[in-house]
């Protein structure tokens, strides 16, 4: 009985020090290839990380379906967006000639632009799926520059982690890490279907993640910052959803 | 115990039913272990699984009570139907007055994380059964009873209340296995599959798991039945053990053993 109980004492130390090992070598190696999200801690954290982890793990180089235009919605949602400010209405009164988009943080150059700034730079257009987490969908074609091209202007210093960007109402923020942000089809949109990008669906300037749910797709953006870390933002939780129960990571 | 443990153990390694286990003193009736660890483990953390999943897609499904067909469906579609619920966002058109609270966010966390669980757990008891044999003992209906009069003849026994044979006193009948074998190998990895045809990234990398379904929003209304069936399931489940004995069924899907006697469904 003492050989059996010491046998299984030393079998059961010897397994949870190469358990712990393991876990902690899993924990670097996770952590050097951007695999942990900035909501990996409490309850839901595990299920959390996993998604994360195995998404970047098998989807990082992939791109959103695109749909031919025969698909595109007719009648696309807009859903709700906060009642729009005075000062809102005075720049949609000049067709947003005053709005700018601030780039800044761990970057070279600090940029302000202008939405003719912005047309300057390269074109891309994209026909993909808006999914709302709530389960409805459309499909509409999106034009404007990647965001790459506008980080490249300003030039991100080593280090970068994550693009925080935020919208015009201070308390609506998001983050994406670099996959994301660097992504060709992760569009700074300025036009929907051939026209200007509608107020309700995010105009003048919406940041199109298509990988990524609707709530990703920031409307109204009027900031971009480089960082390293997200810890000092909000709660530290890599964007406002977590702060509301919603997940940071929203590719699934 | 000392004794029963040992006993056990070559069942433990040839299948989910044991032979039965004599024991020391001949009048006792004689134990069979009904079913190993590893069905006894997979099963229970399914159950959690399963009803974290149930649970929290109910919450989820209260944001947007409708369904299509297709790639794309919104409130300015004409939905293939709507559930007679109030919904969670006011933006949906429900005919009540009434809006849900928004539980979406916690919900979404831990359905995934659930699902999780249930991908793993699966993982293990599918492999475990491959290699084991214990799929192709236990839940492959067997070589004489591969027919519709099979299926039919058991159906009818159970109607007239008959008891079970001696041999499903060591494994499984046909419709228990048929059922079994549409869970396992149908209901759940089409639910898996239909969930990952919601996830924009990852039909991203993998477009053929929604386009061979035909879009996103048919994934979403065949998710939504497929849970309903799985329900079905559960519930059929639930009412043939309580009717056959719920104690002793738990004992045998909790300590694993049960008496040869009293091994009747």
């Amino acid at each position: 009985m003492s050989l059996i109980t010491r046998r299984r004492l030393i079998t059961t130390g010897l397994a949870t020090v190469a358990g712990a090992t393991g876990l902690g070598v899993a924990d670097k190696l996770s952590r050097k290839y951007g695999l942990v999200p900035p909501d990996c801690k409490g309850v839901y954290g595990a299920g959390e990380t996993l998604t994360y982890g195995v998404q970047r793990l098998l989807t990082r180089n992939a791109t959103a379906r695109e749909f031919p235009r025969s698909m595109i919605s007719e009648k696309p949602f807009a859903n709700e967006i906060a009642p729009p400010t005075e000062a809102f209405k005075k720049m949609q009164a000049r067709s947003f000639v005053d709005w700018r988009l601030t780039v800044d943080g761990m970057v070279e150059h600090p940029l302000t632009l202008s939405l003719a700034d912005l047309k300057t730079m390269p074109v891309h257009s994209q026909i993909t799926e808006v999914a709302c987490e709530e389960g409805w969908s459309y499909i509409a074609e999106w034009i404007g520059t990647p965001l790459s091209n506008v980080l490249n202007a300003a030039g991100l210093k080593p280090g970068v982690k994550y693009i925080y960007y935020h919208a015009v109402e201070p308390y609506l923020w998001e983050t994406i890490d670099m996959d994301d942000a660097m992504h060709p089809q992760t569009l700074l949109t300025m036009g929907m279907n051939d026209g200007d990008l509608p107020v309700g669906f995010g105009g003048p300037l919406r940041l199109r993640v298509p990988r990524q749910l609707g709530y990703k797709s920031l409307k109204f953006v009027t900031h971009i910052t480089a960082v390293d870390s997200v810890k000092n933002i909000g709660k530290g939780l890599g964007s406002v959803d977590p702060e509301y129960g919603y997940a940071w990571f929203a590719g699934i | 115990m000392g004794h029963l443990h040992k006993e056990y153990m070559p069942g433990l390694r040839l299948s989910c039913y044991s032979l039965p286990v004599a024991t020391l003193s001949p009048v006792r009736p004689k134990i069979v272990l009904r079913h190993v660890g590893i069905v006894r483990a997979t099963h229970w953390l399914t159950v959690v699984a399963f009803l974290a999943l149930l649970i929290t897609g109910m919450l989820i499904v209260i944001s947007h009570p409708r369904f299509y067909w297709g790639e794309t469906g919104n409130v300015n579609m004409k939905p293939a139907f709507t559930l007679p619920i109030p919904a969670s966002r006011d933006t949906v058109p429900t005919g009540y007055k009434y809006v849900m609270p928004d539980e979406n966010g916690w919900s979404r966390y831990l359905h995934f994380e659930a699902a999780w669980l249930l991908v793993l757990t699966a993982l293990v008891y599918g492999v475990w059964g491959l290699v084991s044999g214990h799929f192709r003992r236990n839940i492959l209906p067997l070589r004489g009873e591969r027919s519709w009069g099979a299926i039919w003849a058991r159906m009818v026994k159970y109607l007239h209340r008959s008891p079970p044979d001696k041999l499903e006193e060591k494994s499984y009948n046909v419709l228990q296995r048929v059922a079994y074998l549409v869970v396992i190998f149908v209901l759940f990895p089409l639910i898996i599959w239909t969930g990952l045809a919601m996830s924009p990234s990852f039909t991203g990398a993998f477009p053929a798991t929604a386009w061979l379904i035909g879009g996103r929003q048919t994934a979403r209304t065949l998710h939504f039945f497929l849970s309903w069936a799985l329900v079905a399931f559960l519930i059929v489940h639930v009412a043939m053990i309580a009717i056959s004995g719920f104690w002793r069924r738990m004992r045998a899907m909790t300590l694993g053993r049960a008496r040869e006697a009293e091994d009747d469904i």
